[in-house]
């Protein structure tokens, strides 16, 4: 089995971020950087493939340097090789222009299932996975909290989170498979697997060598960021003033529902 | 600046991520029960590599230098809401192992160490007697010779993971005439006939760390449970306590700053005189003192794992380190419990653990006057 899976490296969730000067991105230095939550259940998915069926996990991701940090730490976690997407003309893409350049990379690899993460924690767009399953002709079934393999890899069965509910859909291998929270337990790097990740092929690709000059980066994209808001700040707390526990809790509830409108 | 490679970061964030996923939620729970599942446990840390970051790989270890262990000992004592479990499994990677590793036979370390880095099984430390702590020189468990067997009589107390342990090195002496060259370390499996726990011990902190006092009734383990040679134990054992220090000095450190971190958080929200009470520049100052304090015990600290990743000799800059790292946590948790109020002082408040807890580490792995004593030693200060 050829496993491919796909991971991005973002700001650590309790990185407090800043807006630059131009108002269009954040400040870059003293962010922490980690794997994508997300994508982390995708390696640990691509993983569990591997040891039930057996092949080779290849995972790719497109960024600066720093991203190298990422990828090493899924190649600790078990995956076999990787291919960095690194070179100043990826920068600035929007979903399309990365997707295009991801889907590229993966054509050298030509796997039999993708795993991705349902959606990046800095973007949230959840717009590269659909887009690279499309660019690469592979069957999709997104926001994946179960997974089976038919033991022939020629079918699986993933169940979808919807609304609210879920889904069960039966897919035809080559296919890709956007994981969400529930699908598993993301495992850690261990210290031998640290150790072992050193010495793992890590292979860059320039936008050449995959066919794609000029057509990655901010010079593929067809879609521009042009203003980041800042977070709303978090209002204070407010304390409910009753005579009872009973009369409180009427109280919050009528908050909630009239409000919040959370109820 | 950054002390740490890359490599090392991943390592570390994958100990935090250990304890507070799996450790942290269970230790409510375990310091309850005065014991945490050490077999449980030790499997994981195994599993992650936790017990042989400078071992040999022959035995399972990752052959690496000192500066991941102290990324290790960092990363753990800065995530693990309890002290007692961090310092049950140190007595693992770096008190009971050292002189088996650097000194025990192959088959001895194939029996013992490399169950040991795969955390298969739980080991203890044997040193402390009920008239012999601080004294190490004053203990008076024997052992005697009888064909290929020692015969070992005594007892031994304050011993962490003492009721769970497959074994105690345990420090003994094989010649009562002779002077330092007197003591013998030896592996004792607590299978053996005659070994047994006298009682659990009821403890101030470290809760969920389970300390127990053994009693040695002619026991009989074979010659070749020795590690290394007869009558070296006594510097075997002063070797060892050099890694133990070192391991409860980065801990020591890191566990302040997160007490310290705690403490700022709630002074952040706490209201008194219609401001938050961080507000107060006498607060402020006080923390700013404890920062800057932490920030030199960890200065010290990167010093001597500097010295030792470079194998220089160190056991004054090792003294020190613990000596300043340990007084620097109980100061923390003090001023932290200060600061909380009443709240401090309330079992449900981290800070208030972290207090009982810190008051070991100037007592255990040799007390601050014996740290002192080293010291005042090596600076000639006698003569
Ligand atoms: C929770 C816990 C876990 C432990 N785990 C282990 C373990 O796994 N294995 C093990 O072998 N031991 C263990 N110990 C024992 C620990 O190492 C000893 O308690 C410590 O070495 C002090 O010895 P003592 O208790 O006999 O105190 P004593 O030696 O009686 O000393 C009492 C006090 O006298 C003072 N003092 C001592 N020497 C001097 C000096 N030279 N000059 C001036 N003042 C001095 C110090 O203040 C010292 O605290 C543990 C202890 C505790 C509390």
């Amino acid at each position: 089995m050829k496993i491919a899976v796909i991971i991005k490296q973002t700001p650590d969730t309790e990185t407090v971020v800043k807006i630059n000067d131009a108002g269009n991105d954040i400040v870059g230095t003293g962010v922490k950087y980690v794997m994508s939550p997300y994508c982390e259940f995708a390696v640990e998915e691509a993983l569990r493939t591997k040891e039930k069926l057996g092949g080779e996990v290849v995972v790719v991701s497109l960024g600066p340097d720093r991203v190298l940090e990422t990828i090493r730490t899924a190649l600790a976690m078990g995956c076999d090789r990787a291919i960095h997407l690194k070179d100043p003309a990826y920068e600035g893409g929007d979903g399309q222009a990365t997707a295009k350049a991801l889907a590229a990379a993966l054509k050298t690899v030509s796997p039999d299932i993708v795993f991705a993460g349902k959606q990046a924690i800095d973007g949230d767009q959840s717009q590269v996975a659909v887009r690279v399953a499309e660019l690469a002709g592979l069957a999709q079934a997104t926001i994946v909290t179960a997974l089976e393999i038919a033991a022939d890899g020629k079918t699986a069965k993933a169940t979808r989170r919807s609304e609210g509910g879920g889904e069960v859909v039966e897919l035809k291998l080559p296919a890709l498979i956007s994981c969400e929270k529930g699908l598993n337990e993301p495992r850690y790097a261990s210290l031998p697997g640290i150790m072992k990740a050193k010495k793992k092929e890590v292979k860059e690709l320039k936008p050449a060598e995959l066919g794609l000059e000029g057509q990655v980066g901010a010079a593929g994209a067809k879609a521009k960021r042009v203003k980041l808001l800042p977070l709303a700040e978090r209002k204070a707390g407010r304390r409910i003033e009753a005579e009872t526990p009973e009369a409180a809790a009427a109280e919050l509830v009528r908050l909630l529902r009239e409000e919040a409108k959370v109820l | 600046m950054d002390y740490f490679t890359p490599e090392q970061h991943t390592f570390m964030k994958t100990v935090r991520d250990f304890f507070e996923k799996e450790v942290n939620p269970h230790v409510e729970e375990w310091e309850n029960q005065g014991i945490f599942p050490a077999h449980q446990v030790f499997k994981r840390c195994g599993e992650l590599g936790l017990f042989g970051i400078t071992y040999d790989p022959k035995y399972g270890g990752s052959g690496l230098d000192y500066w991941w262990t102290a990324a290790y000992a960092e990363a753990m004592g800065g995530s693990c809401n309890c002290s007692g479990i961090p310092m049950a499994i140190m007595v693992q990677s770096d008190m009971c192992t050292p002189a088996l590793h650097d000194f025990g036979s192959e088959e001895l370390k194939e029996q013992f160490l490399a169950p040991s880095i795969k955390g298969e099984m739980v080991g203890a430390i044997g040193v402390t007697e009920p008239a012999a702590g601080s004294d190490v020189f004053g203990i008076q468990t024997t052992a005697r010779r009888d064909g290929d067997h020692y015969v070992i009589n005594g007892r031994k107390i304050f011993i962490t993971n003492g009721t769970q342990a497959d074994y105690v090195t345990t420090l003994v002496k094989t010649d009562k005439d002779a002077a330092h060259h007197g003591f013998t370390l030896i592996v004792v499996p607590t299978k053996t006939p005659g070994f047994s726990v006298a009682r659990k011990l009821d403890k101030v902190g470290n809760l969920s760390s389970d300390t127990a006092e053994l009693v040695y009734d002619d026991v009989r383990v074979p010659v070749a449970n020795r590690i290394g040679d007869e009558g070296l134990g006594f510097i075997y054992q002063m070797r060892q306590f050099q890694k133990e220090r070192m391991v409860a000095a980065f801990g020591a450190v890191a566990g302040a700053r997160k007490a310290l971190d705690a403490t700022v958080a709630y002074l952040k929200q706490r209201e008194a005189f219609g401001k938050p009470l961080i507000a107060k520049q006498y607060i402020q100052f006080k923390l700013a003192e404890l920062s800057t304090q932490i920030e030199l015990a960890r200065q010290l600290n990167y010093h001597c794992a500097r010295m030792i990743a470079a194998g220089e000799d160190c056991v004054r800059e090792t003294s020190m380190a613990k000596l300043a790292s340990c007084r620097l946590s109980r100061e923390v948790a003090d001023r932290g419990v200060q600061f909380h109020g009443g709240y401090g002082y309330m079992n449900e408040y981290p800070i208030s653990r972290y207090r009982r807890d810190s008051r070991l580490g100037s007592i255990g792995g040799g007390a601050d006057e014996v740290m002192m004593y080293i010291i005042a030693k090596l600076e000639n200060y006698a003569a």
